[in-house]
């Protein structure tokens, strides 16, 4: 066996492909990452190019409330099918997070399913999303509809577009 | 020789100016004794008609009061011409078919239908030293059977007599007196009250399918809409219809006694059910590519063969069976081996065309079994009762299991870094449903218990991890963490991100099956 930091594949690897989507909702650089489980099961993180993970940045509150009448706290569902979660389309917020910076971002869903959870242990820990971005720190986990776990991912980037965003804009140098 | 009572006599003289068949008469008349319908059709006749003629002491017909009854001479030879005294209806046809079993206990009851039923049982090439017959006839038997007993009841009801319909020998019952000793003979087996081996003999009467059908007009409710293009007149609809309607409505629906038809009963294929057999035993998985049962993703084979089609074949082919049902104490993924004694498991054998094996047999087949493949191995393989299944789920919820794991630690590691495992006891951890199960288990937070772990040092990297635990942990999920959704765990505890290359099962402790020394 090596000796040596190099290992064999991690449990992302051998079980999840990586998706992307970029720059949501036009706002530069604001990057998410969809690890798409070979069970066609979705956990929503930030990608590692997201602002709210550069520059040493803290994080002063993360708010699972994002309407009036709506928390994602609340989703309960019960049984092997999943009843009762909240229903989700591509630009459904998950979350919103406010920097000690005063700086605020909205984490929204990428993609059509349903709501089984949301991480609650980063509103106890928020240190924890930005330590472990893809893994204790994800932000929910979403369960397409059975007849749409392909096409879940159209409009999506795979890992290497994703990474041909990142050199076009270093390029670019744009802020972020 | 028939004993007959004196008040059977007008029950014979109405039911056979009705046209009954010979058993049907003695059925009427509380026959109880199976040799009796096992007689010829010819014999029972004519010591039905001895009895008629008989002359007790003479009497006149319509005394009131009066047990015996009496009737001229001249009513015999009335009969044997086929006339009646006016109490059947005008339309009346020539056939000779019973109008209350159809047939069943006329030409069915001869040795030539018994043969047939024999010879199909024999196609069949089932192995057994006894059966149980069962007989299914059409509903509208039923119907007639009641017209036929309102119309005898009205006979001797003037004469103050009473017949309950519980006290009338069933067709059923009949039939089987009649078959039984033939069939058993033909097979040479016990035809018994209860068997593992089951033959059925059914009959249809589609000429007179509508006769049931008045009943859901008058008994609306005792018939369930039903879910497929299926009847709705089941038998137990029109025996419980029956029992609801009155005489005097049935009377106004259904000719007393029962109309002549055509056509007889035409008998079904006569078919065999032997119960299921139960194999169990205990078995290893030396394979990581290996699934315990088949795995198919939308109709397509993801991996060849699996662990119950592996244990299942042989079986399926010794004891002849139509299909199975594998069921074990918990089960392990693919790339999981099982050690030690193996998991226990029970292999359900459905419709057994052979279902006696001696013990030696039953090792010759353990030893098919591990012959054929060296990614499984079987053992204490026996035949046990269903009931015994039980034990073997309640395994799965209740007893322990250790395992073994071959562990990554991304943080160097020496091995006085490992001493602690050790020492700890019944660690209490909950782990949400793990992602990779998500899609088909409910989510929920199992809180499970990690008895006792301990560890052997293998690199700066690698170690392997032993540990005991409650039934239903997720191992691997203890060990990475599974997004941080089972806590605590070993990143947790070893303060490092960990990751599981190998999982063996060691031991499965449950001591169900009885183990079966070599």
């Amino acid at each position: 066996m090596e000796d040596s930091e190099k290992k064999a594949p991690s449990v992302i690897d051998r079980y999840f492909t990586r998706w992307y989507r970029t720059d949501l909702k036009g706002k530069s650089c604001e990057d998410h990452c969809i690890l798409q489980h070979s069970n066609r099961i979705c956990v929503i993180t930030l990608a590692e190019s997201h602002p709210i993970l550069q520059n040493g940045r803290k994080i002063k509150n993360i708010n699972y409330q994002i309407s009036d009448g709506c928390s994602r706290l609340k989703n309960k569902v019960s049984g092997k099918s999943k009843r009762g979660g909240q229903f989700l389309t591509e630009f459904a917020p998950l979350c919103r997070i406010t920097c000690t910076d005063e700086q605020e971002y909205t984490i929204f869903s990428c993609i059509r399913g349903r709501l089984l959870e949301v991480n609650e242990a980063i509103l106890n820990k928020p240190d924890l999303l930005l330590e472990k971005p893809s893994t204790e720190g994800y932000i929910a986990v979403i369960l397409p509809k059975f007849e749409e776990s392909k096409s879940v991912t159209e409009g999506l980037l795979t890992r290497e577009q994703y990474e041909e965003v990142l050199t076009k804009r270093n390029q670019q140098e744009e802020p972020c | 020789m028939l004993s007959f009572k004196e008040k059977d006599r007008p029950i014979v003289r109405k039911l056979l100016c009705a046209g009954c068949c010979v058993r049907c008469v003695l059925r009427f008349c509380c026959v109880g004794t199976c040799s009796a319908y096992r007689r010829s059709y010819e014999d029972i006749h004519k010591e039905l008609l001895a009895f008629i003629s008989e002359e007790s002491s003479p009497q006149p017909h319509d005394a009131s009061g009066e047990e015996k009854t009496d009737e001229p001479t001249n009513k015999r030879l009335r009969i044997d011409e086929g006339s009646t005294e006016g109490s059947v209806t005008a339309a009346q046809t020539d056939s000779d078919i019973c109008p209350v079993c159809l047939g069943v206990l006329q030409d069915f009851c001869e040795p030539t239908f018994a043969k047939q039923v024999s010879d199909a049982v024999k196609n069949q090439q089932y192995e057994f030293d006894s059966l149980v017959l069962t007989v299914s006839l059409p509903a509208q038997l039923s119907v007639r059977e009641h017209s036929c007993w309102l119309h005898v009841k009205k006979e001797i009801r003037e004469k103050s007599m009473c017949l309950g319909k519980e006290d009338v020998i069933q067709v059923k019952d009949a039939f089987k007196w009649a078959v039984q000793g033939k069939i058993g003979q033909e097979l040479g087996a016990a035809v018994l009250a209860n068997s593992s081996c089951e033959v059925s003999v059914g009959f249809m009467h589609p000429e007179t399918e509508e006769d049931c059908h008045f009943l859901a007009n008058t008994c609306p409710d005792c018939f369930k809409p039903t879910k497929n293009k299926a009847s709705i007149f089941t038998r137990m609809a029109v025996v419980k219809a029956l029992e609801k309607i009155s005489e005097e409505k049935f009377s106004r629906h259904y000719p007393c006694p029962p109309k002549k038809t055509n056509t007889r009963c035409t008998a079904l294929d006569t078919t065999c059910l032997h119960t299921s057999v139960f194999i169990a035993g205990r078995y290893n998985k030396f394979s990581r590519e290996l699934p315990q049962t088949p795995w198919v993703i939308d109709g397509e084979r993801r991996m060849d063969g699996s662990v119950e089609e592996l244990i299942a074949a042989p079986l399926l082919s010794s004891f002849r069976a139509d299909g199975f049902n594998f069921s074990s104490s918990g089960r392990e993924d693919v790339d999981v081996r099982t050690l030690g004694n193996g998991r226990p498991f029970a292999v359900e054998l459905l419709n057994p065309h052979r279902a006696k094996f001696n013990r030696t047999e039953i090792k010759q087949l353990q030893e098919t079994i591990n012959q054929s493949s060296d990614k499984i191995r079987v053992r204490d393989l026996q035949i046990v009762t269903r009931e015994a299944t039980s034990r073997m789920k309640e395994g799965e919820e209740e007893k322990t299991k250790t395992y073994s794991a071959l562990i990554w630690t991304q943080k160097a590691i020496d091995s006085t870094d490992l001493e602690f495992l050790a020492n700890i006891k019944d660690l209490k951890i909950a782990q949400k449903t793990p992602l990779r199960v998500l899609h088909r288990r409910p989510l929920a937070v199992r809180p499970r218990l990690i008895h006792s772990m301990s560890s052997i040092y293998l690199d700066r990297h690698h170690f392997t991890l032993k540990l005991c635990t409650q039934a239903g942990t997720y191992i691997k999920e203890f060990v990475h963490g599974d997004f941080g959704r089972t806590k605590p765990n070993l990143c947790d505890l070893m303060k490092t991100n960990a990751d599981i290359l190998e999982l063996d099962v060691e031991s499965v402790d449950i001591d169900w099956p009885p183990a079966i020394p070599d």
